[in-house]
């Protein structure tokens, strides 16, 4: 689960984090009030929504004087922010940051994230703050650090102290080795304990003013770890998500919207994905990601047919169910009542694999759907068949 | 020769009172698998179907000598059977369980390898031996006794693969599935060395999918280790960046872990990698006729 900027940061201040002093603002007023409250000649107004590439897209702006602030956050609000990670429509800006500037003496880059290859929590960090982080590993990789934390031991002081050092924070004021190696401890025991996916702070700043800094703050929460964070789950902002999607989550569907014209309904994540491949490689498109799961009934097949076909670019749906332990005249039964109860407008082809396959078929062609349901013989019958009833 | 598993091994089951636990305690005493004993805190003394239940894995094996676990403890608890099974060097753990934190697995994967047991899953559907071990929630029917060694990330695809190397007259040795998670107890290269040294494995099936670099790094060590034939297929060739297909690990980020990277380094290291899922079987045929 993504959560807001402004958000992420007032978790890492309860792990002795320092952030720029501000306030989330919902309307204009409550942006001059938060202005006039934090009384600094600067501030900056930063659009909240979960994308990333903020600034580039113009939902981030430095204001000098409270017209400036006030002419800012009037364009920033409310306003369809798109950047490279909203996809074409952007998103609604709803809420605001108004924060203190600052006088920055340099831009640093730190994150955390679970590495896959040793099992365990790293801290990433560069001098090349500001930037995009993944140019900076492909042009110059020597340019980042990386700490490996046994979870054992957890970080050490030695080891935040060895990375303020290597990110030559004593070259720009000595003083502040000590502040970094705290606030990279902070980081990793806020990392620890809010069992997040992915904590980044780029840029961290060190300030003429002599304070080491999270400018920026974004926190991935893993959503296998909310059931012992129910405060966290509250930050969950649904205008972030595709109704349909959160719909789905909520019925334990697994659903991602994508651009195509057969919707696909699979058991299991990875099936999903090789029936997606193979209508592609038949020449179709897949209109969604849709894993529903081991218990596939009635209702569970309703909700799915009842999601898929809300997106009116569907004109085709393939149910695929590899069941084995589920019984395949059962799913067929269900398929079958669904498609009679939702109405449904578009044809459906299905496949079956598992026990009682023979009287899956009698099911199908005694259902009275004619050609608005036909029965595949294994997996590249269905996706021809889907891709035919499309063109 | 077979890997990991066979007629010899003794089973525990953790989490048996469950109703998956149930299910599929079930499902494996069927197809012949020797289930020894199950552990359900508090209800020790009891027995399920005859299998006897102990309050703790401790008290399980002493009694019983199981030689592996199968975990259906749920999410909030399931890294902690994983340990207690490790803590008494249970040699083969098998984590059934979807949903672990991934922070729990990073704890939970650490204390495994120092206490030098398999840890399998989680979030997969087990390890079979067909006709002779089966571990897991995989239907057991669609597999057959056999040469074939298949590995993979993923659970239903498994059995799709698995349904048409049968059908194409191709049994299988054993069948790892190690899970969609992105920390998790066994790796591909755990188990294509397995393969490879086992004598009863003629060729391998691996299926992988997007998110991370773990297909890349079994090409590497293919490269320089396996000279048995594998066919492979990723899946998720037709995945957007940035979105989580279901499991955990099966994620594009920072254009890094996409199917049409990995499937080159596959092809790089002489796998035989196949465009569809539909051509697994067909495709295991041609190579072996060569």
């Amino acid at each position: 689960m993504k959560i807001h900027e402004y958000q992420a940061k007032q978790i890492l201040a309860k792990y002795g984090v320092t952030i720029p002093r501000g306030k989330v603002a919902f309307t204009l007023d409550e942006v001059v009030s938060a202005s006039e409250e934090l009384g600094t000649e600067i501030c900056v107004v930063k659009a909240q929504i979960h994308a990333g590439g903020r600034g580039k897209g113009g939902g981030v702006k430095v204001s000098k004087g409270l017209e400036a602030v006030r002419t800012n956050a009037e364009q920033i609000l409310g306003m369809q922010l798109v950047t490279h990670q909203t996809g074409p429509k952007g998103q609604q800006v709803k809420r605001v940051l108004v924060e203190e500037g600052m006088d920055i003496k340099k831009e640093l880059y730190v994150s955390l994230l679970v590495d896959r290859g040793s099992q365990q929590v790293v801290m990433l960090a560069s001098t090349e703050g500001g930037m995009d982080i993944e140019q900076v590993a492909a042009n110059t990789p020597e340019k980042i650090l990386k700490v490996g934390i046994d979870p054992t031991i957890g970080m050490r002081p030695y080891q935040a102290t060895e990375l303020a050092y290597g990110l030559e924070i004593d070259k720009i004021n000595p003083k502040l080795i000590r502040p970094a190696a705290v606030l990279f401890q902070g980081l990793y025991e806020a990392f620890v304990n809010e069992d997040c996916s992915l904590v980044e702070i780029n840029p961290l700043v060190l300030t003429g003013d002599g304070r080491v800094i999270a400018l920026d703050s974004k926190i991935t929460i893993d959503d296998n770890a909310l059931f012992r964070h129910k405060d966290t789950l509250e930050l969950r902002d649904l205008d972030e998500e595709d109704p349909a999607e959160t719909e789905a989550s909520e019925n334990d569907l697994n659903y991602i919207r994508l651009d195509g014209s057969i919707g696909c309904m699979v058991n299991g994540a990875g099936l999903a994905m090789g029936t997606m491949d193979i209508i592609k490689a038949c020449g179709g498109e897949p209109a969604n990601f849709l894993d529903v799961g081991g218990g596939s009934t009635q209702e569970r097949v309703e909700l799915a047919f009842r999601l898929i076909s809300s997106d009116p670019h569907v004109k085709c749906i393939l149910i695929n169910i590899f069941g084995g332990i589920v019984r395949c005249d059962m799913v067929a039964a269900g398929v079958v009542a669904a498609i009679k109860n939702v109405d449904l407008k578009v044809p459906v082809v299905v496949r079956l694999e598992g026990t009682n396959a023979a009287e899956a078929h009698q099911i199908v062609n005694d259902s009275g759907l004619g050609s608005r349901l036909q029965m595949a013989d294994g997996l590249r019958d269905a996706a021809e068949k889907a891709v035919a009833a499309v063109a | 020769m077979t890997v990991l598993v066979n007629s010899e091994t003794r089973v525990l089951v953790q989490g048996i009172t469950g109703s998956q636990g149930q299910l599929h305690t079930r499902g494996c005493r069927d197809y012949g698998t020797n289930i020894v004993s199950g552990v359900t805190p508090g209800k020790g003394g009891q027995d399920f179907e005859g299998v006897p239940i102990f309050n703790t894995v401790k008290q399980a094996v002493e009694a019983t000598g199981a030689n592996a676990t199968m975990i259906f403890v749920p999410p909030p608890f399931a890294a902690d059977a994983i340990i207690e099974a490790a803590a008494v060097k249970i040699p083969l753990i098998v984590a059934i369980t979807e949903g672990v934190p991934v922070q729990d697995m990073v704890r939970a994967v650490n204390y495994v390898k120092r206490q030098g047991v398999r840890l399998i899953g989680p979030n997969c559907p087990g390890i079979i031996t067909p006709g002779e071990c089966k571990i897991g929630i995989m239907p057991g029917g669609i597999h057959q006794p056999g040469k074939i060694g298949v590995v993979s990330r993923s659970g239903t695809l498994t059995y799709e693969a698995v349904g048409q190397l049968s059908g194409v007259g191709l049994g299988q040795s054993t069948c790892i599935g190690i899970g969609g998670d992105p920390v998790n107890g066994t790796n591909f290269i755990d188990c294509l060395r397995m393969f490879q040294d086992d004598p009863g494995t003629e060729a391998i099936v691996m299926i992988g999918e997007i998110g991370g670099d773990a297909e890349e790094q079994a090409a590497a060590f293919v490269k320089e280790y396996v000279t048995k034939p594998i066919v492979s297929f990723i899946a998720g060739q037709t995945a957007p960046p940035g979105r989580r297909m279901g499991h955990a690990g099966a994620i594009i980020s920072g254009g890094k872990g996409t199917a049409a990277e990995k499937m080159a380094a596959l092809q790089d290291a002489g796998i035989h990698v196949v465009p569809t899922p539909a051509d697994i079987g067909e495709k295991m045929v041609e190579v072996l006729k060569k």
